[in-house]
């Protein structure tokens, strides 16, 4: 439970997730206990250059980047806008409240399961609970279907995409390894790699054994102090919220920059419809905030929920001109839905483990990403070290192993002495796997999403290759008594991709949409295909070039943000 | 169940720095559940709720400590406190969880005569395995398959309530609450003086001898 109690006796004026924080010009200071730090504000009527509906990792960066930018910049997120030092406890229960527990409907052949592992209701998004992992796709990647022969190409030069890593790298003081195995070139990492705990170096002895690479991974927690964020104490509660601000989540790290360029946030603020005009243009968007529904006007909007809320959004607004919801003339609004793969294996080791203490993941291998010989499959996996800490190992021992009673207890026991390797891995878009609306509606009235998934044959036999490579591996590290977790799944992406053709895609490379050119989607949602490795870092690297093609865009007139503009429409 | 870690006590950490001030708050509301506090159940629901928490994570009568699992599970329910997601084949958790306790009393009455809480353990159990294999399929499911209920429901909100106290942490050797403290020693066997010494066989009064000094 949340102990929703707890919440209910705080004081009141100061409960961040029934009363709005950033209002009266102020939000709060994400770095000190009560404080606040200036914010501007904009009125309803104002018609504002941007309204980003939701904060993460795609439009908490991209508020950031074209608030630097001289644009004037309203971001909506329906979750609390948190202090981290005085809102987040050490515990698993309590800290589910940073999840989107709203209610979502799955089904398909294989059900998602959604909320703890992949859905944020935060500012800041998901990264507020991410595991920080920070990886770069694989160059080829961006072209698999023409160098790979799969799923399909970006409209993006990874090149280009290189110098957006860095800079996102270096926005989060990302920690990482002085070189990296695999890819080309790529800078060192702003701050060094972080410890070890005997959880990775089980993976480094696994990969040496079997004679691939390993290394330190990169991860947005910083090693060093970083102006207000001290380095990490390694509690090990990173999926559950950083209670000392190490994590350099987008709530630390690019929203109090966005503030200060005189962005403003509104929290608590869910977005359910985006208003459109007879001359097909978006006109602003429909927000709930304080029990009541508001109208934010705007030039452009961009649309940032992430890939259920994000096509959510857009087939909850549709019109009679846009009857299949907006920037749907394609039909593939909510299709290509691509979760990863997330099986792991699991065994004992004589030695303690311990493997709550530090960052879940420490040590990765990306060797399947990059090896193309001996594969049944396309596409590519990396694998990292675990730290479940006892509720979620609970709940693995349960609900993969089906253990209960006596033997689930017994095995609890050994969690001092459990070790384990878990995949990030490249499931193919499919547009059978897709988020529609049913006819149920949630507590603002708006009709809730089904959450359709099924693997083709080709997940599978990715599974399958990636469950028996790590068991070789955790056997070789010395572990017993190996099984395999077969259900897992982690990240959202898809449902809205990107792409060189409207018939085939629903927005360009510039994440405008096809079909009107004031809508924008900036989020995971707009990956044609996802990769084998957390998606993070590439969302806030294509958030970093939206925002400087907005900014070319605009300086060549080819951007509606001045009124003048509209009044030609 | 053994006494892995005897003497350790993860509240004997509450006033060091491995606890702040807002994780003191969450686990002191958790701790004032009683184990009879229910305020979502029926007294009916109630008794076969208890019984199938015996079953699921059962307690020993001189074991340290108990958790109110049962209570726990109840004010989850309460608070309707949901999990993000919803399997199609369930309707909302609350109405999941009074069909299934009903289904499975109907399904005790029709095959041992009794309700479930008064069936002895083994019946109880070969139930609940029956249910968690689909083969549950009575009226009163009203087309619920009772393997989604007892693997989405049953195992995930039971088993979360029981690893969600204390008790349970003590019973596994976990660190418990760790900010703004958090962790120094990382490497294979390495512990720090607030985590919990394992009893290794012959060493057992000296693991408890370090597990009482966890708190200082």
């Amino acid at each position: 439970m949340r102990d929703g109690e707890a919440r209910e006796n705080r004081r009141p004026s100061d409960d961040p997730m029934r009363r709005p924080r950033a209002i009266h010009g102020r939000a709060p200071d994400v770095f000190r206990l009560g404080a606040w730090v200036p914010m501007r504000q904009f009125g309803e009527d104002e018609e504002v250059d941007f309204a980003i509906v939701g904060t993460g990792a795609g439009g908490g960066t991209l508020a950031c980047k074209l608030a630097e930018a001289g644009f004037s910049v309203v971001a909506f997120d329906a979750g609390p806008y948190w202090r981290p030092l005085e809102d987040f406890a050490s515990d698993e229960t309590a800290q589910s409240k940073l999840y989107w527990t709203d209610e979502r409907i799955v089904d398909g052949e294989n059900p998602l399961q959604l909320g703890s592992n992949n859905s944020g209701k935060s500012v800041g998004g998901s990264t507020v609970h991410f595991a920080m992992v920070s990886l770069r796709f694989r160059p080829e990647w961006f072209k698999s279907r023409t160098l790979l022969g799969y799923g399909a190409d970006w409209p993006l030069d990874w090149r280009e995409m290189w110098t957006y890593y860095e800079e996102v790298e270096q926005a989060l003081k990302i920690a990482g390894p002085i070189t990296y195995p695999w890819g080309p070139k790529r800078p060192r990492y702003p701050y060094r790699a972080h410890e070890l705990n005997a959880a990775a170096k089980v993976l480094a002895r696994g990969a040496e054994a079997l004679g691939i690479s390993w290394t330190e991974t990169p991860l947005a927690t910083i090693s060093a102090p970083r102006g207000a964020s001290p380095p990490c104490v390694y509690r090990g509660f990173c999926t559950l919220g950083c209670s000392t601000n190490a994590k350099q989540s987008v709530l630390i790290t690019w929203l109090p920059r966005a503030l200060h360029a005189g962005a403003e946030i509104r929290d608590l603020a869910m977005v359910g419809q985006i208003e459109t005009n007879g001359a097909d243009r978006v006109t602003g968007v429909h927000y709930h905030r304080d029990c009541e529904w508001h109208f934010q006007r705007a030039k452009n909007v961009v649309v940032a929920g992430y890939a259920i809320e994000t096509p959510r959004l857009l087939l909850m607004s549709a019109t009679s001109r846009f009857p299949d919801g907006l920037a749907n003339s394609s039909g593939l609004v909510g299709k290509n839905l691509m979760v990863q793969g997330n099986q792991a294996v699991w065994g004992i080791m004589d030695d303690e483990i311990r493997s709550y203490k530090g960052p879940p993941s420490l040590a990765i291998t990306e060797h399947w990403n990059y090896e193309d010989k001996g594969k049944d499959f396309h596409g590519g996996y990396a694998y990292m070290s675990q730290g479940p800490l006892p509720v979620l190992w609970a709940r693995t021992l349960a609900g993969s192993r089906g253990l209960w009673g006596e033997a689930l207890l017994n095995e609890m026991q050994r969690y001092n002495h459990s070790v384990g390797l878990k995949v990030v891995s490249e499931y193919m878009p499919q547009e059978r796997n897709r988020v529609t609306l049913t006819d149920e509606k949630d507590q603002y009235g708006l009709p809730i999403p089904r959450v359709t998934y099924s693997w083709c044959d080709n997940d599978k036999r990715m599974n399958r290759h990636a469950l028996a490579f790590m068991r070789r591996a955790l056997e070789a590290a010395g572990a017993r008594e190996i099984w395999d977790q077969e259900d897992d799944t982690c990240h959202l992406n898809g449902t809205a991709r990107m792409g060189f053709d409207p018939r085939t895609s629903v927005v360009d490379g510039d994440c405008r949409s096809w079909d009107i050119p004031n809508l924008w989607i900036c989020d995971g949602s707009v990956f044609p295909t996802v990769g084998g490795v957390n998606p993070s870092l590439t969302i806030q690297a294509i958030a970093c070039r939206t925002a400087d093609r907005i900014k070319a865009l605009a300086a060549r007139g080819d951007l509606e943000v001045r009124s003048k503009d509209r009044q030609l429409v | 169940m053994r006494d892995l870690y005897p003497g350790y006590d993860v509240l004997a950490k509450r006033h060091t720095p491995s606890w702040n001030e807002q994780t003191r708050e969450v686990i002191d509301r958790r701790l004032t559940i009683a184990r009879s506090d229910h305020r979502f159940f029926t007294e009916e629901e109630w008794a076969t709720l208890c019984a199938i928490c015996e079953r699921i994570v059962p307690q020993r009568a001189e074991k340290q400590g108990f958790v109110p699992v049962a209570a726990l599970v109840d004010n989850k329910l309460h608070t309707d406190d949901r999990e993000g997601y919803r399997d199609a084949h369930l309707p909302k958790m609350q109405e999941a969880w009074r069909r299934g306790i009903a289904a499975l009393n109907d399904e005790a009455q029709a095959r041992c005569g009794a309700p479930f809480h008064e069936l002895a353990g083994a019946e109880q159990d070969e139930l609940l395995s029956a249910a968690a294999c689909g083969e549950l399929k009575c009226a009163g499911w009203k087309g619920m398959p009772s393997d989604a209920f007892f693997h989405r429901r049953v195992l995930s909100d039971v088993v979360s309530a029981y690893y969600s106290h204390p008790t349970a942490w003590n019973e596994i050797g976990w660190g418990g609450p760790a900010s703004p403290r958090g962790y120094v020693r990382m490497d294979f066997n390495r512990r720090d003086a607030w985590e919990a010494a394992e009893a290794y066989p012959g060493h057992e009064e000296q693991a408890r001898q370090e597990n009482l000094r966890a708190g200082r």
